[in-house]
């Protein structure tokens, strides 16, 4: 294996980084901190979106319905990449006002942000309505039927009766798209933002140990995915009903 | 009478000419032989050095050097209908590529350094650039202090966004410093207005401004803060193969060919666009085709 003969050298991590601000594990530190922040500000503006989208598309009634099937089948079926370029490259250039104050104003490492984590928001947000839909859908008609039975209005149906069941049947895939917008933040290296899979390149690039490289960034990308995958499993656990999914 | 066989049989081991050609392979020129292929490792759109032109041929001055190595390599072997595997790397995986055998030769626009050394060998250089700036005409800006508290754009990975950082922190200079991952999103940055300069190496500079819509627009300024030789990649330690390089960009370089593949790729209309890049033969490249080396500037 000439990979071996050239031989893993790992004290690469403890040399000062190219760009003084530190050694390379600080380095890699940095991009594992905007990783986090890019895709759990993605991660908040898909849920809300997300559950409203969802909602919506299950609401009786003929434009919200229609409105909500519009947003999922536009951000679904763009891919990520090129929404990325259309935040960072076109919007900025097509808005008057907004766009030039976005462009010139704003620190380059702001802007970068603020693509990213709008990007992977809204189109996560089309993933998580479809979930939430799905999974108003599967508590079936007798439960609306019953709640409004009771005397609740709409709003009150889905607050007090269907969200909370819907929410709970669908953890396992609302993890599973968490741990989605964790890797695809990688895309914002593109745009330039220093997130971890960036600054591995940049690493390589300017150490030329690759390898090292790529084997840190795999061991950090896990160690954030386990954790949220364990988290995930406790919140289940604990919030699961007797009856449903999980329950007993 | 033992003695006498053993004697002629050695004077004619060393007379027959034949004989004394059939060095004994090694490395990758025995991997070579015996595969019947050599992969080559090209850039997509290090323009002029390696890139596609219109027709989705590899073109580019540092893509016919290697394939004037790679006739070498046939003349060599004597395997005229040897195959030859064009394979686009990225400046992320050509290093990786030539350390697991993908590749056996890397020629784009990769900058022979001592770090990279460590992990792979460099042939002769093929060009030395400098670090200059491209600007839009209009902006005012002539020299490397202009750009005190703007926003600069340079290519993530590259020597130039090192020596920015640096001398932005050494002179308190303010600067916002974006790093686009590929030369193309770097002068996208630039025209959008993101950022007033770009900078990078100066013939990879005017290799963007000759895609740019309105090449007039722009124009490459400043002294050049650090010099870079480029050179082709092979695996480290295979002294047979880079001496086969090595001699034949050497010769290359020391004949008028060098310059006439100079006048092809820098001083006349390449493609796609039919631009010319207008780059006059430098000092150091004019000392480069007297004395050929494989030598690192940092």
């Amino acid at each position: 294996m000439p990979i071996l003969a050239a031989g893993l050298d790992w004290s690469i991590f403890f040399q000062p980084a190219f760009d003084g601000s530190g050694n390379y594990l600080r380095f890699l530190f940095v991009g594992f901190q905007w990783t986090l922040f890019v895709a759990v500000t993605g991660w908040i503006i898909a849920f809300v979106v997300g559950s409203i989208v969802g909602v919506f598309r299950t609401l009786p009634g003929r434009v919200l319905p229609t409105l909500g099937t519009v947003y999922v089948e536009v951000f679904r079926n763009i891919p990520l990449l090129v929404q990325l370029f259309l935040w960072y490259f076109v919007f900025p250039d097509i808005v008057p006002h907004l766009g030039t104050w976005f462009k010139q104003s704003l620190n380059p490492l702001l802007q970068q942000f603020l693509a990213g984590a709008l990007c992977l928001g809204f189109f996560t947000a089309a993933r998580v309505a479809e979930q939430v839909r799905s999974g108003i859908n599967s508590l079936g008609a007798g439960q609306r039927a019953a709640g409004l039975a009771l005397g609740f209005n709409i709003p009150q149906v889905y607050r007090i009766v269907l969200l909370p069941v819907a929410y709970r049947i669908i953890i396992p895939t609302l993890t599973s798209e968490f741990l989605n917008i964790i890797k695809n933040s990688a895309v914002a290296s593109t745009i330039g933002l220093i997130e971890l899979s960036r600054q591995s390149q940049q690493l390589g690039e300017f150490t030329a140990h690759w390898y090292e490289s790529f084997i840190a960034v795999t061991l950090l990308y896990g160690i954030i995915n386990v954790t949220v995958m364990t988290i995930s499993r406790f919140v289940e656990k604990f919030t699961r009903l007797p009856g449903y999914v999980g329950g007993k | 009478m033992k003695k006498y066989l053993v004697g002629a049989t050695l004077c004619f081991i060393a007379l027959c000419p034949g004989m004394r050609a059939q060095e004994e392979l090694t490395g990758t020129l025995k991997k070579i032989k015996d595969s019947g292929t050599i992969s080559v490792g090209h850039r997509e759109s290090s323009v002029p050095f390696s890139y596609y032109d219109d027709k989705n041929q590899v073109v580019g001055y540092s893509h016919e050097l290697v394939m004037k190595v790679v006739d070498a390599v046939k003349q060599k072997l004597n395997m005229p209908n040897l195959q030859v595997k064009l394979i686009p790397v990225t400046s992320q995986n050509r290093i990786p590529l030539i350390q697991n055998g993908t590749i056996d030769i890397e020629s784009g626009s990769t900058t022979n350094n001592l770090e990279r050394q460590k992990q792979v060998d460099f042939s002769d250089t093929m060009f030395v650039i400098g670090t200059r700036l491209l600007v839009k005409k209009d902006s005012g800006i002539k020299d490397f202090p202009d750009l005190k508290g703007k926003n600069v754009v340079v290519t993530a990975g590259t020597t130039s966004e090192r020596l920015i950082r640096e001398m932005n922190e050494k002179n308190s200079m303010g600067m916002n410093i974006i790093s686009a991952k590929d030369h193309g999103e770097s002068f996208l940055t630039l025209q959008s207005g993101r950022a007033v300069a770009f900078m990078l190496d100066d013939a990879l500079l005017a290799g963007e401004r000759a895609k740019a819509r309105k090449p007039d627009d722009w124009v490459v300024v400043g002294t050049p803060q650090s010099k870079e030789a480029y050179g082709m990649m092979m695996t480290k330690g295979d002294t047979q193969f880079k001496k086969l390089v090595d001699d034949t960009i050497a010769k290359i370089e020391t004949s008028p060919e060098a310059e006439k593949l100079y006048t092809k790729w820098f001083l006349s209309p390449i493609p796609p666009k039919g631009l010319n890049l207008n780059l006059p033969l430098s000092d150091d490249m004019k000392q480069l085709y007297k004395s050929p080396n494989d030598k690192a500037f940092q």
